[in-house]
């Protein structure tokens, strides 16, 4: 492990996309301090608002501290737009660790301070504003806690499914390992995103978002284990006979003991590859399925439900603020791509996948 | 083993995956509560004798598990029924598989073309600037999701006009000569092929670029230039070939990560495949349709994984051995 972190730390990129990570998933984490809205805020007058501009300089030239103006929402009679111009007759001021809507941090401590927020009467969209009028930049963040922790929940349930299941077929070998592999291998006959789609649309309606939220994360470890449990199965064919499991059986260990104990930790370095590589197929797979509607569903946020509004060709022309969730969703997995294959670089000599 | 009797044993063997992959399906579909005939009664149009023959020809009267024999047998005389809005799903289907197999196959085609020449290059030049190039945008490649590249690519195709937006042919199509009609379709297939060449060009380039640095760091390789065959001979000649190999065992996971792929690039470019065909369907809850599109989309999976096999062991002489 320490030669593993000492390699890693000679690897520039990978140090980098590994600060853009938590860096992302402490904005998460504050994601109430940070946001200087609420998740479901919404003001129907400032539909589609382009994101404020912040002035540090005043018209008459002087520095100033940062401001900004409102909006005055139009309709052009002529192009039959709807047209935003900012109301010069009032400056707004930006302040940092400002007062707003209470929240617990960490659902603990209960404060309103946010680390920033703007004069009484202002508002501060840094990233404009969807349909409803909700502040992009806070639903980014709050999107950003579903987006970026469901690829790790599903890990958690598809992994020790596929170890138990890779560990069990390989291990007994003869009829087990026969049936067990054609199930699985009748699983991945069927293309994974039908298959997603499938299992997104016949939950039932009527969830709150918190189950669905937990059945999307089971559908998206429905998917991944039964390729894992396939390679983890090859992996124990080859450690079954190794002198110290005889060993193991002989002075009577059982067999569960000795999948669990003795053949299964064998896996561990290709599982750290596997693990690294899998979370962005999550990510991307949850996005996906948000696009199409089928995944977490308004008013909850999540990086692939607010590229929805994306589907509008008005929107990604007039309003390319709302695209981006989805250059996010590429730094996220982008990030998590290059670590996984410095991971694997290090510890499989023989790929060369990375120079 | 002649490979015609390798065929047969490969054809035989799939079968009973395939079977399993209906079960799985017709489970997990009739897992949802949704009345498979729920639309079709709704749908004034629709008589009530053919309710009947469909309540009777899917067995909806019995029991689960017997209704999956119903489907099975219908399945096989190839009966899928009819869609919500009445059409046959089998004809339904069929013009949509063609669709999907004509862009997944142009994809594999380009994807081959190009990915190759770059994944040797780059292993030729192993850590030169064009690698490390290539290594960067291919992981960039790999992270784009595919319906938000699709989505930018029509923001380009709006704002410069030069392509198409959706679907596969023009309006005006019927009214086409062959050779008009053939640009027609080149010309709305090259985004959406865009952008599934561009995603899965990232991998295979790579994996051609560590099996050629494989490759050439074996023995054989080695003793071949020590004995003076000129480099060019052994890379192209020798190395070359074992190093495809892998990758053409890889073709079928490629086909599967196209259909899935697709489904969402179809769906952005309103592209008439298979992938939009079953969203449709799953978002109207037409049972038929999506059963059948799910058990067809399997199908081809297996089948593309067959012929790969079959490649592989016409192009490596080391599977006929085994």
């Amino acid at each position: 492990m320490n030669e593993l972190i000492k390699k890693f730390k000679k690897d520039k990129i990978s140090i980098i996309s590994l600060f853009v990570l938590i860096f992302l998933y402490l904005m998460i984490l504050f994601a109430t301090f940070i946001s200087p809205y609420e998740k479901n805020y919404s003001d129907r007058s400032l539909s589609y608002s382009p994101p404020n501009n912040i002035y540090t300089i005043t018209p008459e030239g002087k520095f100033s501290k940062p401001y900004t103006y409102n909006w005055i929402r139009n309709f052009n009679t002529h192009t039959l737009n709807l047209e935003f111009r900012e109301d010069r007759s009032q400056k707004y001021y930006l302040h940092f660790f400002s007062k707003g809507f209470e929240y617990k941090l960490f659902g603990i401590f209960k404060t309103d301070i946010h680390l920033f927020g703007i004069d009484e009467g202002g508002k501060l969209h840094l990233l404009g504003c969807d349909i409803n009028g909700r502040d992009n930049f806070s639903r980014l963040l709050y999107g950003g806690r579903i987006s970026l922790t469901i690829g790790f929940l599903a890990l958690l349930i598809s992994f020790p499914i596929g170890l138990i299941y890779g560990g069990i077929s390989g291990y007994f070998g003869g009829k087990t390992d026969i049936i067990l592999m054609r199930i699985s291998e009748a699983v991945m006959s069927i293309p994974t995103f039908y298959l997603l789609i499938i299992l997104a649309a016949i939950l039932p309606s009527n969830m709150t978002s918190a189950q669905r939220f937990a059945l999307i994360t089971v559908i998206l470890a429905f998917i991944g284990w039964a390729g894992f449990a396939r390679v983890v199965r090859g992996m124990v064919l080859s450690i079954k006979t190794e002198d110290y499991v005889k060993a193991a059986k002989s002075i009577g260990a059982s067999n569960f003991r000795i999948i669990l104990k003795h053949i299964l930790p064998q896996t561990s370095s290709y599982v750290i590859i596997a693990i690294a590589l899998s979370v962005p197929g999550f990510i991307l797979a949850e996005s996906g399925l948000s696009f199409l509607g089928l995944g977490i569903q308004q008013p909850d946020a999540s990086w692939g439900n607010m590229l929805k509004e994306a589907q509008e060709f008005a929107n990604i022309i007039y309003r390319p603020w709302l695209l981006t969730p989805g250059f996010l969703i590429f730094i996220a997995v982008l990030s998590y791509n290059i670590i996984g294959d410095t991971i694997r670089d290090i510890l499989d000599p023989k790929s060369k996948i990375r120079t | 083993m002649p490979i015609w009797i390798y065929i047969f044993k490969r054809i035989l063997q799939s079968v009973p995956i395939l079977i399993m992959v209906t079960i799985i399906s017709f489970f997990l579909i009739r897992l949802s509560p949704v009345d498979p005939l729920a639309e079709l009664r709704l749908n004034p149009s629709i008589s009530k004798q053919t309710i009947e023959y469909e309540t009777k020809r899917l067995g909806l009267d019995k029991p689960v598990y017997v209704q999956y024999f119903y489907w099975a047998k219908n399945f096989i005389k190839g009966d899928m029924g009819t869609t919500t809005t009445g059409e046959s799903v089998s004809s339904k289907i069929k013009e949509r598989v063609l669709n999907t197999l004509l862009l997944s196959l142009n994809v594999i085609f380009w994807t081959w073309l190009i990915g190759i020449p770059l994944g040797v290059i780059a292993a030729l030049n192993y850590r030169s600037t064009f690698d490390r190039l290539l290594t960067l945008l291919s992981s960039a490649g790999m992270a784009i999701p595919s319906f938000f590249f699709a989505v930018l690519l029509l923001i380009f195709a709006q704002k410069t006009g030069l392509f198409p937006i959706g679907g596969l042919t023009s309006a005006n199509f019927y009214r086409m000569d062959l050779i008009h009609k053939i640009t027609d379709i080149v010309h709305h297939l090259f985004l959406p092929s865009f952008v599934l060449v561009t995603l899965s060009l990232a991998s295979l380039s790579r994996q051609m670029r560590a099996n050629l640095l494989d490759v050439l760091n074996s023995d054989y390789v080695k003793y071949a230039i020590a004995k003076g065959i000129p480099k060019r001979k052994v890379i192209f000649k020798h190395a070359m070939r074992n190093a495809i190999n892998p990758l053409i065992t890889l073709l079928g996971f490629e086909f599967a990560g196209l259909l899935s792929g697709a489904a969402l690039t179809e769906y952005v470019f309103q592209y008439p495949g298979l992938g939009r065909l079953i969203l449709e369907a799953v978002m109207k809850s037409d049972i038929n349709l999506v059963m059948a599109g799910l058990v067809i989309g399997s199908f081809m999976l297996v089948i593309g994984n067959i012929i790969s096999d079959i490649l592989l062991r016409i192009t490596d002489p080391r599977v006929r051995a085994n």
